[in-house]
């Protein structure tokens, strides 16, 4: 039992969102000391899964569900599992959780974990051969078609789309991707690296193409083509639509916490209600990185900031230091990694490798400074020059 | 059975060897002039552990930091769960000799050995 800063004792603690966030939290509240009741709630029916393999190896069947498991054979975190209902209300001046089945959770203590879900393209519900990929279910639907099918259109080069892209045609599609930026990417990595990121596609044998935007999708039941703005259309057996994710957050909409974007936390993932912490990919949290609040939709980010949740939930001591962002993503063989954080305006330039061999290190500097770093295929010098990021530095610490 | 596998002098202290053996080996060289062996791969998911940051006698996985200790295979912090497989060494004559185990490797899903793969 734990006295939480004069607010009251914290027993039962529900952790809302049972993917890597949510599993990453409860260990954090175990690893903290926590010896109450933990309720882990969860949207989807299945335990806690790894997302990053559902668009690589899971898709080409090189990996089952069984090896997606978050969890531990040998781990006994002692958590009781609310699975396959959403959590419809936070009622904290109940100090209760309203499940959407009906029923009623007392908690001490809330971590808010419920992630994201894919973006959905409007009009696109009817019709069974256009999916999004974001869950195992997802992605056991998107294989299933995938085996049947000879063309593929993916919708949107972000990192799924493009993994996706990857793994279809690994399994022999005929796979095209349309993007209605002109450049790929160029949100995460700028123009010029996202740019040099996209030549993936054409390397193996999948058409790009950009700066046209969709305009509808032809069929009724099944789409058999997508219709670009310029009347292009392209005939298609499945569809998947990667253009982004939002988060989950509308079942908060009366429990007075703020939201914007997502539920807002300074650094340390408090909300502006006590007892209420917020983490992972729903959560909109102050970043010493960026100088601002910012919702980050990394894995990594999901795997370490939940300690840092717990710890001020629980007003324990043992607050981690947040690292630098960092991502990764697999394509055609290609491994791409970035870590730090990018802003427009910054410079970048190749410091090893060539970009026209797809094995190079290019650093992103603002005012003279390395402020992130971009791996393609360069994994050991990546990984010291992101080291080399972890010293403090004079962006880093003007946070207040 | 031990095999010679590189001169010591090939392996600068705080770096590592890759050795391509089915499934490959990362030999590493730290800066107190220890040296070890281990399956390179991690067995949380396909990446090389040679390419990863020596720190004492511990590896962080280049791909999402997990870390092994080199002496035991044991996981010191996750996303990994099962230990890596170590490997018996020993430097003869400035050659570095790698007795491989007879141990099952813990290789990360979708990954298999050569011979697995061709069976």
């Amino acid at each position: 039992m734990l006295h939480n800063e004069g607010r009251w004792l914290v027993e039962r603690i529900a952790v809302v969102g049972a993917s890597l966030a949510g599993i990453a939290a409860a260990r954090a509240l175990r690893q903290q000391s926590f010896a109450g009741d933990i309720i882990a709630i969860g949207a989807e029916r299945h335990q806690p899964y790894d997302r990053p393999p559902l668009s690589k190896a899971f898709l080409t069947g090189d990996c089952s569900a069984a090896d997606l498991s978050l969890g531990d054979d040998e781990e006994d975190l002692g958590i009781r599992w609310r699975l396959g209902t959403p959590a419809a209300r936070l009622d904290p001046r109940n100090r209760r959780i309203l499940l959407r089945d009906g029923a009623e959770i007392p908690v001490d203590g809330v971590i808010v974990a419920t992630g994201a879900r894919a973006r959905r393209l409007p009009h696109t519900d009817g019709l069974e051969n256009v999916h999004t990929l974001r869950t195992l279910d997802d992605a056991i639907a998107l294989r299933a078609d995938l085996r049947r099918a000879e063309r593929l259109v993916v919708i949107g080069a972000g990192f799924i789309g493009a993994e996706v892209a990857s793994s279809a045609r690994s399994l022999g599609l005929d796979v095209t991707v349309v993007e209605a930026l002109p450049t790929p990417l160029a949100g995460p990595l700028g123009a010029e690296m996202g740019a040099v990121c996209a030549r993936l596609h054409g390397d193996h044998g999948v058409r790009l193409l950009t700066g046209t935007p969709v305009a509808r999708l032809i069929g009724s039941g099944r789409a058999e083509a997508v219709e670009l703005a310029d009347g292009t259309r392209l005939p298609a057996d499945v569809v998947l639509v990667g253009i982004g994710a939002q988060p989950n957050v509308e079942w908060l909409a009366d429990s007075g916490l703020v939201i914007s974007g997502g539920v807002v936390t300074d650094a340390s993932c408090a909300t502006n209600l006590p007892a209420v912490v917020a983490t992972g990919d729903c959560a909109v949290s102050f970043s010493p990185y960026a100088g601002r609040a910012v919702r980050s939709e990394h894995w990594t980010h999901a795997f370490e900031q939940p300690a840092t949740a717990v710890a001020t939930l629980l007003g324990s001591e043992s607050r981690t230091r947040a690292s630098h962002p960092y991502f990764w993503s697999d394509q055609y063989g290609v491994r791409i990694q970035l870590a730090g954080h990018r802003e427009e305006g910054d410079t970048v330039r190749v410091v090893e490798g060539d970009p026209e061999q797809r094995s190079f290190l290019a650093v992103y500097e603002r005012d003279g400074q390395p402020v992130a770093v971009l791996g393609m295929n360069q994994p050991k010098l990546f990984t010291r020059w992101r080291r080399q990021l972890r010293a403090p530095d004079p962006v880093a610490t003007t946070a207040p | 059975m031990s095999q010679p596998v590189c001169p010591l002098s090939a392996i600068p202290r705080g770096e590592a060897y890759r050795w391509e053996t089915d499934p490959p080996v990362a030999i590493f060289h730290t800066e107190d002039g220890q040296v070890f062996a281990i399956d390179d791969t991690c067995t949380h998911q396909d990446a090389s552990l040679a390419d990863g940051w020596l720190e004492g006698c511990e590896v962080e996985c280049p791909l999402h930091a997990s870390r092994f200790d080199l002496r035991t295979g044991q996981v010191d912090a996750p996303p990994a769960k099962r230990p890596i497989r170590t490997h018996r060494v020993e430097v003869t004559d400035g050659v570095v000799h790698v007795a491989l185990s007879d141990e099952p490797p813990n290789l990360p899903p979708g990954v298999r050995t050569t011979s697995e793969a061709q069976r």
